[in-house]
């Protein structure tokens, strides 16, 4: 499947939508939202005063019908952002079919089942083309593996026993070879089950700051409706009659409806977005977190540097050409399958020394690399070409190198490098330098990321001195060198105790720990099972960088929703200057002054600021689902933008608002 | 609005301003338990000797709810000694005026008053009160709910300082320490400077003399028995009565005066309060009551920003506070400089203002000033009559007042209120910044949400309830004296000032009757106690709390943005709330007033 944001109003999302937002209206449902609890029984009690003997009866109507419409616009906004939801949900149903598995029985024999009847332990062979039944780990055998049904990535990848690529996923297919799979999961209880599950909202949990701002509003709800019923014994006072229609458009605009109609929907659209990115969070709590990091956890392979060491560099040695040294590491090399010996047959070339084959030698002896002698190379016309790590070259030569040599090996360690000499039986060559190339971008990136307060940490196995070097050219604040994974988890629990909050990225079985207990634990979809289920989100591409999305995701949330918070309180004042003086103007003309807005009539006025505050729900659903953007220029910066925008303007557009409809009200004679 | 009282504002300012640091640094030494101060050799000896009486070990700390319950058991046992004492008045000595006990209702409402730092008096002093009653049933709880105030900010600002800790301080200690090293030297002090002023100190009886110019007045006819005769229109009969004499009152003035205001209790030793000749004598005086009301509140302040290592914030929060003083305080004097329409096409006094129910020897600026001064703090203490403020002047004091009267606020009482409105400005605007709300470095929950809001639910419910119940009752209209918005008015100050604990009134209510007694009471009671426990709830769930690390990505609390952000929020959230409320009295007749309608 795609992960593609789809636009805003997309009918097919739309339209279940409006019939969504009518089966909310359940009493069940609303109450768990206390906002739109009070404003649908508002609705109901307006709708019921229609009925009443009053001359004011069309006024009344409007009023009740955007009432209903302010809830019915609530329900909208969660039902859209469930909806698009609901709609990965489905292509990923659609990917689970009834398979069929070959689950090997006790006495050796494979015995065709349902994949519904799988159990944890249970072992199966998938072979070519097959589905694979269920969640599980290889434990033979080797295959490619088509994941696009997750990923959406078309690219298949290889799965093998051991190691920490052995996971599979249940529905994905295997497209060559055979393997052996154990099954880790029940049925119904899969990764796609947990997936399909999480995009459509069904567990969905309030999250720590939902529930907290959910008190907020429904306190200020709460010291609202105190307002409102003391009002009627005061205006009996003051022989003034408060209808009950007035004083309930008075009490849905002044409690926070805004926000409380677009709380939920704010949070289902976070975890959406994490979603498009391919990132799937198992709660939002761990999105929420997300924003709270303050210590980022990076692993120097694969995310600060590109996988492996390249050769980047030829240093021969005295008397020796760059050409000479080339063409000796391109033998050395020839036979050497890893990224970091082709690398060095690839700059050789560079050199315009020709690509040889290794059957265009056929009298030649390769010599594999191995743990005593740390060399690899060939014997070629009984020359002994030779590569390694320097001291074992120095052993193999026998003799002391040239001062140029150590003095190149000493300046290549020390800017972070790798060098490796190349030799015969007879001398020194030279020096090749392995580098480590770091990303490009990185710096900038974590530049970001410190504007926002958050420190990055590397963390590699290299020594100190390497560690350093790499740290700096990429720009981290801070680095862990020669690091054992339970290393690791120390600086996690030493962090958390100072009271920071971390967030990391790994994927092998050794991270699991670690991943379960930082505060935001991002599994690689490529790594193991036991590190998907130790972390709190799994990213499906498998890319290490994703963390910094992951936190901009995670920031834009909370602004999100403080910014409606802000903006909903905010709206208060211009909603009194509306109805306060239609209210009095009946029994005290005098207070038309404070009629600010030149609103037309006293029914005008009410039922403005009613239209008002039900239309901006509808207008903020775009903002709601996308958020509010987030820029790292610090927090002072930030609070300064926002105050701006969604407090002083929060006050000053329902002056205008309000304004404009009363206008438009007046016009088409609506009171 | 002239020069001199600008520059009389300035001076005034700055005077705040100037104490507010080292005032700030003494309050960090007195509520320190092993704290030192220069009065040591004095005090330290009486201190020790007090916790042994007591039985207090000053090492101990304890957590909030034991600390909130030993707050709770001293209000009460000392709310009940002064109910005693005023219902056994006609029996104890130093009561040359041969006072009677006062009525179960009036106790009642007189003690829970003094006890919570209300001051609400349904009483005249100078006709109802012994001096035992003054000088102890009354002063003592002048300095004990001025030094419980102080103890509780003190708690809850260890609470913001402290993390992953269990007690936010002593009570005991505190109220020993406050009441020792911080109330009683001042008041020392200044009881002579205002003795020095001419306010009175003394036992004597009463004077009496003879008035220059005989007067007379109309009072209700009453029958042998003592009862009013009602005529045939079954209102009472009217008979004239001539006066020619005048009883002047006498007493131990000057030392209760010092804690009524230094203390921002406000109850005043007469009727007129500090419009009395002999409670405010001069301008000198008048103008270091203003000062004394904000003292103490101001250097909170910077306690606040010393313990939490963040002077910014102590700033901040005093920024905030200034900025609503200052509006309040132009709003008010400009309300009453221009005066009254009605005056005005009278042709009466047009360049003074509104000088009705203000003293002559103030003048408006200082009517409007000391007006604004004591219903931002809780003081109370009046030396105008804000009934006879026009419909926004009047407003200023009442606004004040709903606030939570944050606006340096009562001692102690003020900070924390305050600070509930700073946990709920981080808690709303902190997600803006992208991370979950924190005041500096604690993260705010949904419990802290919780307890804050239960503060402003209590003191909307408590306000607006008694008010709307009041409106619609026999007894509430009947203690009226004005009818209209205005009488909506004097119903609205009352509740809104005894649930918060302010003590001053619109004058024209007839309070000293069961129903208002009680229920203003009760108001008092609710204002104090169901706001000071969640408070407390507060200090003991920040005390337990971590502290994250500052970083760019941390919610600023110090600074322009944040003290804008603070007062929009105690407008915001705070004011608004009793908008409705407002319209229907003040705003409602200063509309009416300006088409030349009274009440």
């Amino acid at each position: 499947m795609t992960h593609k944001a789809p636009s805003l109003f997309d009918w097919n999302i739309a339209g279940p939508a409006i019939v969504d937002a009518f089966k909310k209206l359940h009493p069940r449902a609303m109450i768990k939202n206390p906002v739109m609890f009070v404003t649908l029984v508002g609705a109901i009690l307006t709708t019921a005063d229609i009925f009443l003997p009053t001359h004011e009866r069309g006024v009344i109507a409007q009023i009740a019908l955007w009432l209903w419409f302010t809830v019915l616009f609530a329900n909208f906004a969660e039902a859209v952002a469930e909806g698009r939801g609901k709609a990965q949900a489905k292509a990923l149903r659609k990917t689970r079919t009834h398979s069929t598995a070959h689950k090997i029985r006790g006495d050796g024999k494979t015995e065709e089942v349902g994949a519904d009847t799988l159990r944890k332990a249970d072992v199966v062979v998938v072979r070519t083309g097959e589905i694979i039944p269920g969640d599980g780990e290889v434990i033979e055998g080797a295959a490619t593996v088509d994941e696009s049904a997750i990923t959406g990535e078309s690219a298949p990848v290889v799965r093998e026993s051991g190691g920490d690529r052995s996971a599979v996923t249940g529905g994905t297919r295997v497209l060559s070879d055979e393997i052996k799979v154990r099954i880790t999961a029940d049925p119904g209880h899969g990764f796609l089950d947990r997936m399909i599950s999480l995009v459509e909202g069904a567990k969905r949990q309030k999250t720590p700051n939902e529930i907290a701002l959910t008190i907020l509003l429904a306190a200020l709800t709460l010291i609202f409706m105190f307002v409102i019923m003391a009002l009627k014994p005061m205006g009996i006072y003051s022989a003034t009659v408060f209808s009950v229609p007035v004083l309930i458009a008075l009490l849905v605009c002044l409690i926070p409806t805004t926000i409380g109609g677009l709380l939920s929907a704010i949070g289902i659209a976070g975890m959406d977005r994490l979603l498009q990115r391919n990132v799937l969070a198992m709660s939002g709590r761990a999105v929420e977190a997300a924003g709270d990091v303050d210590v980022l956890l990076l692993d120097k392979t694969g995310t600060i540097t590109l996988g492996n060491r390249q050769a980047t560099e030829f240093m021969p040695a005295p008397g020796v050409t760059e050409q000479e040294l080339a063409d000796a590491a391109q033998l050395s090399s020839l036979a050497d399958e890893t990224p970091e010996g082709r690398s060095v047959v690839v700059l050789a070339k560079k050199f315009g020394i020709r690509a040889r084959e290794i059957h265009e030698l056929p009298h030649a002896q390769f010599i594999k690399f191995s743990a005593q002698t740390r060399m690899s190379g060939v014997d070629l016309d009984g020359v002994q070409y030779r590569k390694g790590a320097a001291d074992s070259i120095y052993k193999f030569v026998g003799s002391q190198p040239a001062a140029e040599i150590i003095q190149a090996v000493e300046k290549v360690a020390r800017a972070g490098g790798t060098p490796l000499l190349v030799a015969t039986k007879a001398k020194v060559l030279g020096v090749i330098y392995l580098k480590d190339i770091v990303k490009g971008g990185l710096p900038e990136r974590f530049k970001r990321l410190r504007a926002m307060g958050i420190k990055t940490v590397m963390i590699t196995g290299d020594n100190k001195l390497t560690a350093a070097a790499i740290a700096l050219e990429a720009g981290v604040d801070d680095f862990l060198a020669e690091a054992k994974p339970e290393d690791k988890l120390a600086l996690i629990r030493k962090e958390q105790q100072g009271g920071r909050m971390i967030a990391m990225i790994g994927d092998g079985t050794n991270d699991a720990p670690a991943l379960a207990q930082a505060d935001v634990g991002v599994a690689m979809n490529t790594g193991t099972q036991a590190a998907k289920e130790a972390g709190n989100m799994v990213d499906l591409d498998s890319n290490p960088t994703k963390l910094l999305e992951i936190i901009e995701i995670g920031k834009q949330l909370l602004i999100t929703r403080g910014a409606l918070t802000t903006f909903s309180i905010a709206n208060d004042v211009a909603k009194y200057f509306a109805i306060i003086p239609a209210m009095l103007m009946a029994t005290f003309p005098a207070i038309a002054p404070l009629n600010v807005m030149h609103l037309h009539s006293p029914g005008s006025a009410i039922l403005s600021a009613v239209i008002f505050n039900a239309l901006i729900i509808i207008i903020l659903i775009p903002l709601a689902l996308r958020g509010v953007k987030f820029q790292p220029i610090g927090a002072l910066a930030i609070l300064q933008r926002n105050l701006l925008i969604y407090g002083v303007g929060g006050v000053i557009i329902p002056f205008l608002g309000i304004k404009a409809i009363d206008v438009i009200v007046t016009a088409l004679n609506l009171a | 609005m002239r020069n001199l009282d600008w520059l009389q504002l300035a001076l005034f300012i700055a005077i705040i301003v100037l104490i507010t640091k080292p005032l700030g640094l003494y309050l960090v030494q007195v509520l320190d338990a092993k704290g030192k101060t220069w009065l040591d050799w004095l005090v330290k000896p009486v201190e020790r000797v007090t916790y042994r009486l007591l039985g207090v070990n000053p090492e101990e700390e304890h957590d909030w709810k034991h600390f909130t319950l030993a707050m709770l058991l001293f209000s009460a046992v000392s709310a009940l000694f002064t109910y005693a004492m005023l219902r056994w008045q006609a029996w104890l000595p130093l009561n040359p005026q041969k006072f009677d006990a006062l009525s179960p209702h009036l106790s009642f409402n007189t003690a829970v008053s003094f006890t919570t730092n209300t001051n609400w008096q349904s009483y005249g002093g100078e006709s109802t009160m012994s001096y035992l009653s003054q000088m102890v049933a009354l002063t003592i709880h002048n300095f004990a709910s001025a030094a419980v105030g102080i103890a509780l900010a003190a708690a809850l600002v260890r609470g913001i300082a402290r993390h992953t800790a269990k007690t936010i301080g002593n009570f005991w200690v505190d109220l020993v320490r406050i009441t020792y090293y911080l109330l009683l030297p001042i008041c020392f002090v200044f009881a002579i400077f205002l003795v020095s002023q001419g306010m009175i100190q003394n036992f004597k009886p009463y004077t009496t003399a003879k008035l220059m110019e005989p007067f007379t007045v109309q009072v209700p006819k009453v029958d042998d028995k003592g009862q009013a005769v009602n005529g045939a229109d079954g209102k009472p009969v009217m008979v004239d009565q001539v006066i020619t004499e005048q009883s002047i009152v006498q007493g131990p003035m000057a030392s209760q005066v010092a804690i009524k205001m230094l203390g921002t209790n406000g109850g005043g030793y007469t009727n007129a309060n500090a419009a009395h000749p002999f409670e405010n004598p001069t301008p000198l005086s008048n103008f270091i009551q203003m000062i004394s009301i904000f003292a103490i509140a101001s250097a909170l302040t910077y306690y606040l920003g010393r313990m939490t290592q963040n002077q910014g914030h102590g700033w901040a929060v005093w920024s905030a506070m200034f900025a609503l003083f200052l509006a309040g305080v132009l709003v008010c004097w400009w309300a009453e400089a221009k005066g009254n329409p009605i005056h005005h096409n009278l042709g009466v006094a047009v360049a003074d203002g509104n000088m009705e129910g203000k003293e002559v020897r103030f003048g408006i600026f200082n009517s409007a000033l000391f007006a604004t001064v004591t219903t931002d703090a809780s003081c109370g203490a009046v030396n105008a009559m804000h009934d006879s403020f026009t419909g926004l002047g009047g407003m200023v004091p009442m606004l004040n007042i709903e606030l939570g009267e944050v606006v340096f606020g009562g001692v102690g009482a003020g900070l924390y209120g305050m600070l509930v409105f700073v946990v709920l400005a981080v808690f709303i605007a902190g997600l803006m910044v992208g991370r979950t709300p924190e005041y500096l470095g604690k993260k705010i929950g949904a419990y802290e949400v919780k307890v804050a809001l239960l503060t402003l639910l209590v003191l909307a419910a408590s306000i607006l309830g008694f008010t709307a119940w009041a409106s619609v009752s026999k007894w509430g209209v009947a203690g009226l004296n004005n009818a209209g918005p205005h009488g909506l008015s004097e119903m609205l100050y009352a509740f809104s000032s005894c649930t918060g604990n302010n003590g001053s009134a619109f004058a024209g209510l007839t309070a000293n009757e069961p129903w208002y007694d009680t229920t203003l009471g009760l108001a008092t009671l609710i204002g104090r106690f169901l706001m000071i426990v969640p408070i407390m709830a507060l200090a003991g769930a920040l005390a337990q709390k971590k502290v994250v690390p500052q970083s760019a990505g941390t919610f600023p609390v110090s600074g322009f943005t944040f003290t804008a952000l603070l007062i929009g929020t105690v407008l915001l959230v705070g004011a608004l709330t009793f908008l409705p409320a407002l319209a229907l009295g003040p705003v409602v007749e200063h509309f009416l007033t300006l088409q030349g309608k009274l009440f």
